[in-house]
């Protein structure tokens, strides 16, 4: 186990100095001059860019400035916020939260409902529920999300009026942020109701957001089941007299899960890109609108940030998902 | 392919590369034919390219006349609704079944761009990434890494923030992070295929290495490579319509069905047809290619074939 870690250490720091190299260089390949384009100033005289240029870093050779950089980040300074003068790293532990809070849920409904559905698929191969089950997974797979949730607040919105259009709660509540999550924040104040309306606008970006994952561990699982309901272990737990819910749930499921896990763990960054879109059309304060607003307002500072904290999460999560794998599956560790 | 191997090597005569050729191509319908979905698929997607090359003949209207005393006239079907506005008008007055017509030139084009585009790019790196080895190969796979450490529609997204808003610059954006799934299918094949004996002897005949890459391996790594180049024509037409509807992509009055969506959004709960038909066209699309792309790998995928 150890050495797995190892080994995937090796592969993750040469790839995050990488992606830093690359962060670094975004600002410098701006059309345009990157001292004005991080300190926000159109207009400002030569003395006052060379005070900005020198305390930027800018005046020192490109090498040192990476390393300083570098060295920045790793001691948790992103830079500053060139529109809210804020530093980068508290308004991303601010809106992280949201996001976390949203692709929790969507991952949950995901699972929740692909697993079964591609299990059923698989046992009832050929069969009218396969059919139906893998031609909506695969309408699902091929969904524009952006169009789906515009769909969604028409109909449950607009026409039911179930749930709400955007944001996270309803202004009437107001309390503390605790954990930055929602839901437990809402129990936690005790106020009655808030819970309820926390839950509520969580519903249609859930839906949207868990839309592409849910198709594809659906897709998996049934693939996944279809290899291992092939295998001899599991004819001989059928031969056995086993029950078909023993053979299918314990027997098959077990080892069809280990490929599910994986797909589970790439959609974490298919969650990322789709928070972008969920997280637009719904007004949702978290990281993804984060980026889409900063590149609208030429915040080329938050840009740089959170496009190195995204992809460091990323990196992170893969090798959490790694090492799951490894500890499931102990063919993999050598 | 390797069933088609066996058959020829147990027939008496020896085909021509031409009769092997059909052979092949009949075994590929066969296979692909068997699949409802994959044969629906490519009926809907030959009529989009139908549609896209006569848009300027089965238009009503053209996509960028607005019409004044016409604005959201909704769809025909409806009350209040007109047969010269069969799909109904958007907010400026345009009629949308014309501008869907002249879309679908639009998702196309970006769809062939950013596949031969990446695909070209994925098969030239991986091919030499799998052939050569070496720290090149280690140089290559760590830079694909660094691309894949990225989510796409933000690499895309941060790429046009630096290049400028176009639907140029924003499929070139798409074409990068797409890029390594075919570098790593290119050079995982290439590997595999480089061992092989028939390789042993292209080279042993004198082959150079430009020859064994192109000639002797790349035709042999074909069938994972289209499949993918499936999946990234669906991925490019999805990736390009969000970021129109982002705004930085094609820009308006282009009548790309992202950019649409994102010029109704403000009139979603007074006009629901301005919102629908651009995106159920994008959907379609995508459904349509997916439905081939499962298809071509039910067909090519020797692992998956039934026999």
């Amino acid at each position: 186990m150890f050495g797995l870690l190892l080994r995937r250490l090796a592969v993750l720091i040469p790839t995050f100095i990488g992606v830093s190299i690359i962060a670094f260089s975004f600002i410098r390949l701006l059309p345009g001059d990157p001292v004005a384009l991080l300190s926000g100033e159109r207009v400002m005289s030569p003395e006052r860019h060379a005070q900005i240029s020198a305390q930027l870093g800018f005046d020192r050779p490109i090498v040192v400035q990476y390393f300083d950089y570098l060295g920045g980040v790793l001691t948790g300074d992103f830079g500053t916020s060139i529109v809210s003068k804020k530093p980068i790293l508290d308004q991303f532990w601010q809106l992280f939260p949201a996001t976390v809070e949203l692709s929790v849920c969507a991952i949950i409904l995901a699972i929740l409902l692909g697993i079964p559905a591609g299990v059923i698929a698989a046992v009832k191969r050929g069969s009218i529920f396969d059919q139906g089950l893998m031609g909506i997974a695969l309408v699902g797979y091929s969904m524009p999300i952006f169009w789906w949730g515009l769909l969604l607040i028409i109909l449950f919105s607009g026409i039911l009026q179930w749930f709400p259009v955007s944001g996270r709660i309803s202004l009437m509540f107001f309390f503390p942020q605790v954990t930055g999550f929602m839901l437990i924040d809402s129990l936690i104040s005790g106020q009655k109701g808030a819970f309820a309306s926390a839950l509520s606008h969580l519903v249609l970006p859930s839906i949207v957001l868990a839309t592409i994952p849910l198709a594809v561990i659906a897709r998996q699982t049934r693939s996944a089941m279809l290899e291992v309901l092939s295998e001899d272990y599991v004819r001989t737990a059928r031969a056995k007299g086993l029950s078909p819910f023993r053979v299918i749930g314990i027997h098959a499921l077990r080892n069809a899960m280990i490929p599910v896990i994986t797909t589970i763990g790439l959609q974490i960054g298919v969650m990322l890109a789709g928070a972008i879109l969920t997280e637009t059309i719904f007004s949702w304060p978290g990281i993804g609108k984060w980026m889409v607003d900063s590149v609208f307002r030429r915040d080329y500072a938050v840009i740089q940030g959170g496009l190195l904290l995204i992809a460091a999460i990323i990196m992170l999560v893969n090798l959490i998902v790694d090492l799951l794998y490894g500890l499931i599956n102990p063919r993999i560790r050598h | 392919m390797a069933d088609t191997m066996t058959d020829i090597d147990n027939s008496p005569e020896v085909l021509s590369s031409g009769a092997m050729r059909r052979q092949m191509l009949k075994e590929f319908w066969f296979y692909f034919s068997e699949n409802r979905g994959a044969v629906i698929g490519l009926v809907i997607f030959v009529l989009l390219v139908a549609v896209a090359l006569l848009a300027p003949v089965i238009a009503p209207h053209s996509p960028f006349e607005q019409y004044r005393d016409a604005v959201l006239k909704p769809p025909a079907w409806t009350s209040g609704g007109s047969a010269t506005y069969l799909l109904g008008t958007d907010p400026v007055g345009r009629d949308i079944l014309s501008r869907l017509l002249y879309g679908a030139q639009y998702s196309l084009f970006i769809g062939v761009f950013v596949t031969t585009l990446s695909l070209v790019g994925g098969i030239l790196v991986g091919l030499i990434a799998g052939y050569y080895r070496g720290w090149i190969d280690t140089v290559i796979m760590r830079l694909m890494d660094i691309i894949l450490a990225f989510p796409s529609l933000l690499l895309a997204l941060v790429l046009v923030a630096i290049l400028g808003p176009s639907l140029t610059n924003g499929m070139i954006a798409i074409a990068i992070t797409l890029q390594p799934h075919f570098v790593r299918l290119t050079r995982a094949a290439v590997m595999a295929e480089k061992t092989r004996d028939y390789v042993t002897a292209a080279r042993l005949a004198g082959a150079g290495p430009i020859r064994l890459m192109f000639k002797t391996i790349l035709p042999n790594c074909t069938a994972p490579l289209i499949v993918q180049a499936t999946l990234s024509f669906s991925n490019a037409i999805l990736d390009a319509a969000a970021l129109g509807f982002l705004g930085m992509g094609a820009q308006p009055p282009a009548p790309e069905w992202g950019t649409m969506l994102a010029e109704a959004r403000e009139f979603i709960l007074r006009a629901w047809w301005v919102v629908t038909f651009p995106g159920l066209a994008i959907l379609i699309t995508v459904l349509a290619i997916n439905l081939m792309g499962d298809g071509l790998r039910d067909a090519l995928d020797p692992k998956l074939k039934r026999s």
